[in-house]
């Protein structure tokens, strides 16, 4: 599979459309299993990890499944292309970089499905989703662990369940993960609130990138740490409620913004924009923030003529490997900062909304 | 809510019941990833409790694991219980059985809860309904040995329901 081929595609989780897109950016769910008979990754000696990954291998590809999984062979990648998946959380970094031996990841056409392969556990299964589709992305997955297992005697236990490397993972081996834009949150600092409405339960918020309470890009990621005692569907809606909760907030201080400072918010997506299509150096950090005060510009009808879908296209080209890939060539640290200018900068144009 | 290392506001909220006996300790974002409580990788698939650190904390601040545990060892992949405690990370499935006494707690402040409840594979529900059907015709045998006709043709009835669901219980 030539990764170039999805360059110019955008991946299920940034269509940027689905329920509640205007705050959940996508929804994610991942099963961790493990095959019975083998040591976990970890101590898996090379050849026992090349069995796994051939048993791995052979299932993924007779799964019976409506669509097709092609699998990636990780360390024949190129260190660029390892990064590109990474930037495109088709894998983890983990897989990417710092694990060693035979392992990979199967990809369906539409990047919402993925199986690692000898990540932390055997198998990693993940469904990427766009907006909030708790239910939907636990259907796919469902199905899709269902079609693996007719194939793999996995690890399980009639007390613990299935059987997981790390001890947080043991049980249903799932995590539900939900991303939000929460840039009005931040902007009138109540994301504290949200924290304490997390923490009397038992989820996790962290924000994507960079780190303290606020976020780079103010986006955070909602995730069960609980994976023992309770169903899947117990788990999934129990977040489904915290994210109602938070939804509400958001929108409530969205709401606000527009009542109490409306000039001043068209003033700070204006300036956003300006400075998106004029800079001749820009980090990922600052495009992420400028782009998070376009992203709410768009959806508070601030700015009429950039379609949300172009944000996160601007959004993930402007990472560091699929810059490099745009361009072409490998770019260091000064270099990608002026080559991400100057890409914002002709695709801001292309779309004739530097004067807003 | 103040952390109990600093003065800044706690987030982080861990909670350990032994033997009915709860403890709690509140800590801020900040000496949460000082302390390397979640494994923190940006862009990671998922933030994740780091299982040294958990222990560690709370080893240091209570009662010390059972002398016995440190000595268990795998029968399957010979990894130490300490080699466990140390990286957070099992060897194999087989631990889970070698090394309960001790991960039975860890899950209890894990998860709060000790044993599973949520989707069963195919094959393990399979091998169930076998068992069950197995063990219906035994009594049935039994029962028709015993001349228990009625009883007998319950459990012939009991059979045929089993083995006529589509799905394995």
């Amino acid at each position: 599979m030539n990764l170039d081929s999805l360059l110019p595609n955008l991946g299920e989780w940034l269509r940027g459309t689905g329920p509640e897109s205007d705050v959940v950016v996508s929804t994610r769910i991942r099963l961790a299993r493990n095959l019975a008979g083998f040591p976990f990754a970890n101590r898996a000696a090379p050849a026992q990890k090349a069995e796994t990954a051939a048993k791995a291998r052979d299932a993924l590809a007779k799964a019976d499944l409506p669509y097709q999984l092609d699998y990636v062979d990780v360390p024949a990648l190129s260190p660029l292309d390892r990064q590109f998946l990474v930037e495109r959380q088709l894998v983890s970094r983990e897989l990417a970089t710092v694990l060693e031996g035979p392992r990979g990841v199967a990809l369906d056409q539409k990047e919402s499905v993925s199986v690692m392969v000898n990540e932390e556990d055997h198998l990693r299964l993940q469904v990427l989703r766009s907006g909030l589709a708790l239910t939907e992305a636990w259907e796919d997955i469902d199905k899709l662990d269902d079609a693996l297992e007719a194939r793999l005697g996995y690890a399980f236990h009639d007390q613990f369940g299935f059987l997981t490397a790390c001890p947080t993972n043991v049980g249903t081996g799932m995590r539900a993960s939900v991303m939000l834009h929460l840039p009005a949150l931040g902007l009138t600092k109540q994301i504290e609130k949200v924290f304490r409405a997390l923490q009397k339960i038992n989820l996790a918020v962290r924000g994507l990138h960079g780190e303290g309470s606020r976020a780079f890009g103010d986006l955070y990621q909602i995730s069960n740490q609980v994976t023992l005692g309770k169903s899947e569907p117990k788990i999934l809606s129990e977040i489904g409620e915290v994210i109602e909760t938070i939804l509400q907030y958001e929108r409530q201080a969205r709401n606000a913004l527009l009542k109490e400072r409306r000039q001043a918010e068209q003033d700070r997506v204006a300036r956003a924009i300006g400075t998106l299509g004029s800079a001749t150096m820009i980090t990922s950090e600052e495009t992420m923030e400028l782009l998070s005060a376009v992203r709410l510009g768009i959806h508070q009808r601030l700015i009429e003529d950039l379609p949300a879908t172009t944000v996160n296209q601007l959004f993930i080209h402007t990472q560091a490997a699929h810059l490099q890939k745009l361009m072409g060539q490998p770019l260091d640290g000064e270099e990608r900062n002026a080559a991400r200018a100057k890409y914002l900068k002709a695709k801001l144009r292309e779309l004739g909304s530097t004067r807003p | 809510m103040t952390c109990q290392f600093c003065d800044a506001a706690a987030t982080v909220t861990l909670t350990e019941i032994v033997n009915k006996h709860k403890r709690v300790l509140r800590l801020c974002d900040r000496c949460a990833k000082k302390k390397k409580l979640f494994a923190d990788a940006p862009g990671a698939a998922s933030p994740q409790v780091d299982v040294p650190a958990l222990l560690s904390l709370f080893g240091a601040a209570g009662p010390a694991a059972p002398p016995e545990t440190a000595a268990l060892t795998c029968p399957d992949c010979g990894l130490q219980y300490g080699e466990f405690r140390a990286t957070g990370r099992l060897g194999c499935p087989a631990e889970y059985d070698a090394f309960r006494p001790a991960l039975e707690p860890l899950l209890a402040r894990i998860h709060r809860a000790d044993a599973h409840a949520g989707k069963t594979p195919r094959a393990v529900r399979a091998a169930r309904r076998d068992d069950r059907l197995q063990e219906l015709r035994r009594r049935m045998a039994a029962a028709a040995r015993d001349e228990d006709y009625e009883e007998a043709a319950r459990l012939r009835d009991a059979v045929r329901q089993e083995e006529a669901a589509d799905e394995p219980g």
